[in-house]
């Protein structure tokens, strides 16, 4: 099964020809290039930035995104969150996010969910710091590869989705995503995700995350556009993006990105 | 094709007649392959309209609260709260004044714990906000007690501060 | 609110909040029932297109008892959705950019290879039952039914002269042969399931599939032999030994006289040597991971050697492996040595996709947490009950309910004497 990407799309498409017959329209085969996707949404792509060196790890964006998007506020489940690293002499890399930061950093102890709450003395730390995290809305998002019936999907504009009407809730998009973004809705029982709070987006308004942060640590904007001032820091200043090991081409930036970060 | 051994074929064939039949009333019209191509685009076009559809909860209109509350918007403009939006602590604002008529205030002292409980990280933004330690400082009482959030320096009583660390 | 997984999953330092054991008990039971119904029907084939004449009576076993497998195969998927109501989409929109989506059409196309071919092998019998019952003056009720049921089966093809007969043999020997791509297929696309998910680094692997396609074999394997022993043991005993040895044969020793299980110990070659395929590949998985040592083998090293220490090496490959291969191998064979090392054969293959499924997510995508799972026993609402012990309980049981009744219109054994 060590097919190439080309090879194995291939195998599909004559598979899906000889078994399915007429099961799919032939369209449904084509594979559009790049240019030609530039083409079908030239003005609008949306991407975030992410200034970590900003964030105060305060939690109001993930207070907001939650009773935003109806993500019920008291379910262990969250579409974005904060997380701290403490990083002490001892050499040692001590990361938490209890609740997703819904409430904040108040304590100083970490975290360590069944290893308990972890107490580092102030004197110990080399660094420290808060990361948010969100969906990074990719440019070859694997959950949406991964889909079996297509109920989750990218839009033109380079947001990915999920039709509730339509997820089976298999879970493959959940283990698909190296990011960790997506959780199964507790009401809705279906896979769910960061939208770019697209009802907002798409209205001319920022995203709740965007809007709660009071420190500016969060910013969304449309790449394409030479004007947008997030388009303008990712074209002109070092950023850093998650594990592009994985080939996913996220689409959310970080400023102050640190090696410590997973 | 009198040969009797190509039956089961036939009756093969009748399923997937029956599941392609069965397709077209299933699926909806708007299914199909969109701008992304086959391996990012294929799914219900309506989809992308019931999300733009969904009813934002939050307004973030800095205009929308001083319309009707320019006292408070005036207030809090010299503290350094006026980075805050005013949903932070008074929720999302929905159709208010409409509905509903009155916003749950969090006044609580975990809300301001979220940016003033000191924390020793220098590399972080929260280094540059005065903190006090949670535990030591008027455990179990609520903040707003003596400190007006709206407040220009957000201290009403004379109170000693804890010296920044 | 709980959430999904919640319940039966405890983090342990640090672990994204999203993360819980998402894929649990039923996507174990998921290709290890795949696998089940992929490796009898090879077994099956081994006699239809090798012509492997010692396997000429499990190999009918086999095949029927397959295709008692296949709808189970689908079973624990449908338990384990969320929205069991739309599993029907992976046919109505598949998008086959997913394993899952192209494992619906192989799967289909798989089930119409074995149906195929059992009507092949059974059309004889369909058409003289179908006869004896219309020959029949006075047909109680359930005869008429069973007519109609016989009548349908044949399809219409009543010919059983020579030529016609030779003909469905033909067609058995090319179906059989189209029929082992297409089983191995269908495991190959259960582990390319896993082997596909880049995020995941335990399951990362091209070897994955290939793997999951040997221990299929062996598991197949394993279980028809156990299930084919127990029932000619049982049928002979029933029977009072009349069918074909002696009344000597009802100890343990002397079973070996009962018409059949000499093909089933025949079976255990071929469960030796696909043994020896999945071994050597599940190796040098976990010795290449060791070698090359990249970014994720710090945590995996913590998972194999640490947390799954006895799941993997002691449950796998000592009690699920390694014994039963010995039992195997010494000299002297006996029923009884079969039956447990098919028992361990079972289990050791069902602790490996317990280890790659459940070990897959035991780790945090951090690197830096773990997640332990605890599957429920006692189910306190549907979603424990179809994610817990019942579930799997239920699994398990169905393919003997199926057989019993497909053995009813397709009779495996020969009818006893005096019937």
């Amino acid at each position: 099964m060590g097919f190439d990407v080309m090879d194995r799309r291939e195998f599909i498409r004559s598979t899906a020809i000889f078994i399915a017959g007429a099961s799919v329209p032939a369209a449904a085969l084509e594979v559009m290039s790049a240019k030609e996707l530039f083409a079908a949404r030239p003005d609008i792509h949306w991407v975030f930035l992410v200034d970590t060196t900003k964030c105060v790890g305060c939690g109001f964006c993930v207070k907001a995104c939650k009773l935003e998007n109806g993500i019920p506020y008291d379910a262990n489940v969250t579409r974005t969150w904060v997380e701290r690293y403490v990083l002490t002499k001892d050499g040692k890399v001590r990361a938490d996010t209890p609740k997703g930061a819904r409430d904040g950093f108040i304590t100083k102890q970490i975290d360590e969910n069944a290893e308990g709450m972890k107490d580092i003395k102030d004197e110990d730390i080399d660094k420290a710091f808060f990361v948010p995290k969100l969906c990074n809305q990719c440019d070859n998002p694997p959950c949406v590869q991964v889909c079996p019936v297509g109920a989750t999907y990218k839009t033109a504009d380079g947001v990915v989705l999920v039709d509730r009407t339509w997820c089976i809730g298999c879970g493959y998009c959940i283990m698909g995503c190296p990011y960790g973004v997506r959780f199964f809705h507790p009401v809705e029982h279906v896979a769910d995700k960061c939208t770019f709070c697209y009802h907002r987006i798409t209205k001319g308004r920022k995203t709740a995350c965007v809007e709660a942060c009071p420190f500016g640590a969060r910013d969304i904007g449309n790449i394409k556009d030479p004007n947008d001032p997030v388009a303008k820091v990712i074209m002109t200043q070092r950023v850093g993006v998650l594990k592009d090991e994985y080939g996913t081409k996220p689409q959310a930036f970080y400023i102050g990105l640190s090696k410590e970060v997973r | 094709m009198k040969n009797h051994v190509w039956r089961p074929l036939f009756v093969v064939l009748g399923v997937a007649a029956l599941i392609l039949a069965a397709r077209m009333f299933y699926v909806p019209k708007d299914f199909g392959v969109h701008d992304q191509g086959y391996m990012y685009g294929f799914h219900r076009l309506g989809n992308e309209q019931d999300w733009k559809d969904q009813k934002p909860e939050y307004r973030f209109e800095p205009e929308y609260c001083s319309g009707c509350h320019p006292d408070k918007a005036e207030e809090l403009s010299t503290s350094p709260h006026a980075i805050i939006p005013c949903e932070d602590c008074h929720g999302p604002a929905k159709g208010h004044p409409e509905d509903p008529p009155k916003l749950p205030i969090d006044r609580s002292r975990e809300q301001c714990m979220r940016c003033h409980a000191y924390l020793p990280y220098a590399q972080s933004g929260r280094s540059n906000i005065r903190g006090i330690d949670p535990a030591e400082h008027n455990p179990g009482t609520e903040c707003v007690i003596c400190h007006d959030p709206h407040h220009s320096n957000a201290v009403e009583t004379p109170h000693p501060q804890p010296p920044l660390p | 609110m709980p959430v999904h997984g919640e319940i039966w999953t405890v983090k342990e330092l640090f672990v994204l909040p999203n993360e819980y054991i998402y894929w649990a008990i039923q996507i174990v039971m998921y290709p290890f029932m795949t696998g089940l119904v992929a490796g009898a029907f090879v077994l099956s084939s081994l006699y239809h297109v090798f012509g492997v004449k010692a396997l000429k009576d499990i190999a009918r076993f086999a095949l029927v008892f397959s295709m008692s497998l296949l709808p189970v195969a689908m079973m624990p998927l449908q338990l384990h959705l969320m929205q069991p109501l739309r599993g029907i989409e992976v046919m109505m929109t598949p998008h086959f950019t997913s394993a899952i989506a192209a494992f619906g059409i192989v799967f289909m196309t798989y089930a119409s290879i074995v149906a195929s071919e059992l009507w092949f092998v059974y059309r004889e019998h369909f058409v003289t039952t179908a006869r004896a019952l219309s020959a029949k003056s006075d047909r109680s009720a359930l005869d008429g039914m069973r007519l109609m049921l016989f009548r349908a089966l044949t399809l219409g093809a009543y010919d059983v002269s020579e030529a016609a007969l030779a003909k469905d043999h033909k067609a058995v020997t090319i179906l059989a042969g189209i029929g082992i791509p297409v089983a191995c297929f269908l495991h190959g696309y259960a582990g390319f399931i896993f082997g596909s998910v880049k995020a995941n680094a335990l399951w990362m692997t091209p070897l994955m599939p290939v793997i999951f396609i040997m221990s299929a074999i062996v598991s197949g394997i394993a279980l028809c032999i156990l299930v084919y022993i127990t029932i000619s043991v049982y049928r002979h005993r029933t029977a009072g030994g009349v069918s074909g040895g002696s009344r000597e044969c009802s100890t343990a020793k002397e079973v070996l006289c009962v018409p059949g299980t000499m093909a089933a110990m025949d079976a255990t070659r071929y469960l030796r040597i696909f043994m020896i395929f999945a071994i050597t590949l599940e190796l040098l998985d976990i010795i290449f991971r060791g070698y090359t040592a990249v970014k994720s083998w710090d945590i995996l090293r913590q998972v194999i050697y640490g947390k799954d220490f006895y799941n993997i090496f002691i449950f796998q490959y000592g009690v699920g492996n390694l014994l039963p291969f010995i039992l195997l191998m010494l000299p002297g064979l006996t029923v009884r040595r079969t039956v447990v090392a098919a028992v361990l054969v079972l289990f050791g293959v069902f602790m490996m996709r317990w280890n790659v499924v459940i070990g897959g997510q035991s780790f945090s995508l951090t690197f830096s947490g773990f997640m332990h799972y605890h599957m429920p026993v006692v189910p306190s609402d549907l979603e424990t009950f179809r994610e817990g012990l019942g579930g799997v309980m239920l699994v398990a049981v169905t393919p003997f309910v199926i057989f019993h009744f497909l053995n009813k219109v397709m009779p495996v054994f020969p009818a006893r004497e005096g019937r």
